[in-house]
């Protein structure tokens, strides 16, 4: 059976925070998930389905326990990194299409602002990799790399998604950074790891959000009918026994999937959120999925093509992680701005007129090395 | 065999599956695994073969410590994941493809990191980690 048409995104909330020193992260998911039921016209006792990366200690019954959730019927902490919460909305979706819950929450929440850690216990892989000086942005740059040497992508390039993500995040009044960037700006940025330089790297701030997921009567009930899921796919891409690419990601798979449940093309979405912890993540994000070739990321995403209103692809409307938010896990915001371009309640400055088919994008993990990729795709109520 | 460097040399953890593997560094030598059953090499070590299943691994073959770059990275700024990359000078982290086929992760050592180029021949170099253990990094090659 097919997901197509079973569920409905009712509610969402971002949490305004960026710097949480003072709040647990447990707090900030009973914070944002209470906010969210409060914005569907629901309470804590109606929820029977809860969705999160699982990062605390015994996972989703110390999150269950904390919250008072008494009716849980299913429980996932799929843990893929940032794009963890894009899956929560498959996982959800299978589980309301198949009558195993009716009301889910899927939460993210984080505080790697005020924290230092995020890592969890040696993985077998770590002992081949971390011993030679790891980190998250040379990962990324190790991709970035063979991507221009394959197919002569430029700094400057990668820059035009910085630069598109400041001209949006400047009409929104909780992102981190609200200046506008200029390509000059960013391939003048300090370099971090070569090729990428400090503005081709996503925020890191303390935060939250969550979104309420419905069967279609609940959602009809709600007057929510605005934000439909049409598909979704999910799948790890890795190392692959030694025959690593850097060049793709694994939207190679989750795009074709996603598209064909949903039974639209590239062509008919309207806006997207890709998921943006670097530049590179965007320019080869948007190959893979089939907006434009393997190999003219690049030149799609120059001359400011992803800027809403004089673009051809809109994309990250709140600024995305590279502006607005991050909190080393971006997905759950790339699916609130989709959810606000598709009720329309996106700042008008950027808001896609007519916007009835919306794409999210999460990748988690690295470039470098291994990623959890999810597709989603969203509709209206008579899509 | 081992050279001196500059570059940290912390100890990996050893999974006890893999012991082989790191007991042979030690002697200078870099183990490709290989499945008994379908020839495939496993990358990175590991006690069973993700081609087809098979539990039946090979520990006898050597890599002969030649390969190109297959893509590098010269790390100016931000400490690595371990404590002993705290206070990194400028350093190269590299996937180099040995003449043996697996893209593997290390670092490009004796060079100007500036110098360094996709494609360019490489070869293996040992730096001790002082607990029984060397990590495998690599050079440009002299020829």
């Amino acid at each position: 059976m097919t997901i197509r048409g079973k569920a409905f995104i009712v509610g969402s909330y971002e949490h305004p925070g960026r710097r949480l020193p003072d709040k647990s992260v447990s707090q900030i998911h009973a914070e944002v998930c209470i906010a969210a039921l409060k914005d569907a016209g629901l309470g804590l006792n109606d929820v029977d389905g809860l969705f999160y990366t699982g990062q605390l200690s015994m996972g989703a019954t110390a999150l269950s326990d904390y919250m008072g959730l008494n009716n849980l019927k299913v429980l996932d902490t799929t843990m893929t990194g940032g794009s963890s919460p894009v899956i929560h909305i498959g996982h959800a979706a299978m589980a309301i299409a198949t009558g195993r819950c009716n009301v889910a929450l899927v939460s993210l929440a984080a505080r790697p602002r005020s924290e230092r850690a995020m890592r969890a216990a040696p993985n077998p892989e770590a002992s081949f990799e971390q011993v030679f000086g790891t980190n998250t942005i040379a990962m990324y740059a190790l991709a970035a790399r063979r991507h221009m040497y394959e197919f002569g992508t430029t700094s400057e390039q990668l820059a035009w998604v910085k630069v598109a993500a400041s001209q949006h995040a400047q009409h929104n009044e909780h992102a981190l950074l609200r200046d506008v960037v200029t390509v000059e700006d960013v391939v003048n940025s300090r370099l971090l790891s070569d090729p990428l330089h400090l503005l081709d790297t996503c925020v890191v701030t303390d935060s939250g959000g969550a979104i309420v997921m419905a069967n279609p009567e609940v959602a009809k009930s709600l007057g929510r009918t605005r934000v439909k899921i049409l598909g979704c796919a999910e799948a790890p891409k890795h190392s692959n026994n030694g025959k690593i690419d850097l060049t793709y990601t694994g939207g190679r798979f989750t795009g074709p999937r996603a598209f064909e449940e949903a039974g639209v093309t590239p062509k008919d979405v309207k806006y997207a959120s890709i998921y943006d912890s670097f530049t590179i993540t965007v320019v080869e994000t948007l190959e893979d999925l089939g907006f434009c070739e393997k190999g003219k990321g690049g030149s799609f995403v120059a001359d400011g093509n992803l800027i809403s209103g004089t673009g051809k692809l809109p994309v990250n409307t709140d600024g995305g992680g590279l502006c607005n938010n991050h909190p080393g896990m971006g997905g759950m915001f790339k699916i609130l701005e989709a959810v606000r371009q598709m009720q329309g309640t996106a700042h008008p400055k950027v808001q896609v007129p007519n916007c009835d088919i919306a794409l999210v994008h999460g990748t988690g993990g690295s470039l470098g090395t291994r990623m959890g990729s999810s597709t989603v795709i969203l509709g209206q109520e008579d899509a | 065999m081992a050279a001196e460097t500059s570059m940290p040399t912390p100890v990996p953890f050893v999974q006890p599956e893999v012991k082989v593997f790191w007991d042979a560094t030690a002697e200078g030598k870099l183990l490709l695994p290989k499945c008994s059953d379908c020839s495939a090499l496993i990358w990175f070590p590991r006690p069973f073969c993700p081609s087809c299943g098979s539990l039946n691994v090979d520990w006898s073959t050597q890599a002969s410590g030649k390969g190109t770059i297959y893509s590098y990275t010269v790390n100016y700024r931000g400490a690595g994941d371990l404590p002993e990359y705290r206070e990194p000078v400028p350093y190269v982290l590299a996937y180099v493809e040995l003449e043996e086929g697996p893209r593997i992760m290390t670092n490009i050592v004796e060079c100007d990191p500036a110098s360094v180029k996709i494609g360019q021949a490489v070869e293996l170099v040992w730096h001790d980690t002082g607990e029984g253990t060397a990590l495998y990094r690599f050079r440009p090659a002299t020829r």
